[in-house]
């Protein structure tokens, strides 16, 4: 699927990097916590958040994770917002909760990808 | 061609400025036409290192060699140092605050990580004087 599927399947807003939802995303994992996204996930695309500061864009940064939706309805302040934008991520918002916004894009297709030990 | 050397001042003020090095050295190596698999080992393993300076440290100085074959990352603290080598390299090991965690950092993972992405580590480390962390990965 698209990033701008994405955006669909989570009645997600996009917050920045309108430009690139024609990507194509094939994983994503969900976390809070940036020292298990960094230790355990390997070429998701995208990753599923509650937490918000910015070293969440700059853990994406790292990872080559394109796409950033924070989950039940938060928003980012405009720095974090101006991080995404400088390295060129979508960031969404959207009002799901964690397990259903990892449901609704498990059922539609995106995987957990390779799990690294 | 001369070998190209990065520095960098890590200060522990600012949890929302960690990082930057890192991504200082990521970019200017994917410029630089570094295969992606190297810059990305050196991106997460430098990111994890530069947040231990911040959250367990006092910040310190990052320097970053790149030479045709391997970079070198030397991140060198002032901080109160490590009592126990064997046990912080254990996955899941940590000292950090609730705060920390708060922040989505503290799972203990970070010099595991560190040692898996480098492919070379050394942790040099004095009580109460600092602790210098060095790293290369081949190109
Ligand atoms: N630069 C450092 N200075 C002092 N102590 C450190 C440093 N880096 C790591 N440590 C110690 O090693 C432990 C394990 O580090 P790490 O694996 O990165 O996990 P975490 O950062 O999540 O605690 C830390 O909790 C801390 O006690
Ligand atoms: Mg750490």
């Amino acid at each position: 699927m698209t990033i701008a599927d994405v955006k669909r399947l989570l009645n997600a807003e996009i917050l920045c990097g309108k430009e690139y939802v024609s990507k194509d995303v094939h994983t994503a994992c969900g976390s809070d916590l940036m020292s298990d996204v960094l230790a355990f996930v390997k070429d998701q695309s995208v990753l599923l958040t509650g937490l918000c500061n910015p070293q969440v864009i700059r853990t994406a940064e790292m990872m080559d994770i394109i796409c950033i939706c924070f989950i039940r309805g938060k928003k980012p302040e405009e720095n974090i917002i101006e991080l995404a934008k400088d390295r060129g991520l979508v960031v969404m918002t959207s009002p799901l909760r964690m397990f259903e916004a990892c449901g609704e894009l498990y059922a539609n297709g995106l995987s957990g990808g390779e799990l690294l030990e | 061609m001369s070998n190209l050397v990065l520095k960098y001042t890590v200060d522990n003020e600012d949890f929302t400025r960690a990082g930057e090095a890192s991504s200082d050295v990521k970019k200017k190596l994917k410029m630089m036409g570094v295969p992606p698999e190297a810059v990305r080992k050196v991106a997460i393993a430098m990111y994890e290192g530069e947040i231990n300076m911040v959250i367990h440290a006092d910040g310190g100085e990052i320097t970053v060699e790149i030479t045709p074959t391997q970079i070198v990352m030397v991140l060198k603290d002032k901080g109160p140092g490590i009592t126990d080598i064997e046990k912080a390299m254990q996955a899941g090991y940590s000292t950090a605050s609730e705060n920390i965690r708060a922040l989505g950092f503290g799972a203990g993972m970070g010099l595991p990580n560190m040692k898996k992405y480098s492919d070379e580590m050394d942790i040099d480390t004095v009580i109460g004087v600092g602790t210098t962390v060095t790293m290369k990965v081949n190109i």
